[in-house]
């Protein structure tokens, strides 16, 4: 799982079945230090985050497991929403 | 899942049973600012898209969840096509 935020939204009116009313976000990872790292990402939204929200996102055939994990086809999903900035800290503080 | 475009179709006659009836095409990772990215990815389409729209490309395990393509041997499938994509630069 990696750290994300919430840049974007993206609009598909034509979708498989299976992602018929899910949200879409554009998502940017980041790394410990909450800098930008590597390309966005599209994610499905499993716990309604929004634009500038800092998210946790998971990846691989396991983002599915929020939905209906046998025909949610999603190699992306955000999974939990950070309380604030502050809240990632590192070493003992 | 990422946005791409599709660059192209591949046509293969013979290949696997569950592969029967479905269209591959080419497609090429975008930037967030439109430009293509590097690279290309075969992958089966699953809402009809066509030549040059822009998609979203779901990839690994995840491809063969897509409705119809239950244990097929893909992974890269074309799920949606993009009418928008919003974003905020920081």
């Amino acid at each position: 799982m990696q750290l994300a935020r919430v840049i974007g939204t993206v609009v598909a009116t034509v979708k498989n079945d299976s992602l018929e009313g899910r949200k879409l976000l554009v998502i940017q990872s980041l790394d410990a230090q909450l800098k930008a790292q590597g390309s966005p990402l599209v994610a499905l939204d499993a716990i309604g985050a929004g634009v500038g929200e800092l998210i946790v996102w998971c990846r691989g055939k396991e983002a599915s497991f929020p939905f209906r994990r046998e025909d949610t086809p999603t190699d992306c999903t955000i999974i939990a929403i950070v309380d604030s900035d502050q809240h990632v800290t590192q070493g003992r503080r | 899942m990422i946005i791409a475009r599709i660059l192209g179709t591949v046509v293969s006659t013979q290949k696997d049973e569950r592969l029967r009836g479905k269209k591959l095409l080419i497609v090429r990772p975008l930037n967030l600012d439109g430009t293509e990215a590097s690279g290309y990815t075969v992958a089966v389409d699953t809402v009809g898209a066509g030549y040059h729209e822009r998609v979203l490309v779901v990839a690994g395990s995840s491809a063969r969840l897509a409705e119809g393509m239950k244990d097929a041997p893909i992974d890269a499938a074309i799920v949606g096509i993009i009418d928008t994509v919003d974003f905020v630069n920081d």
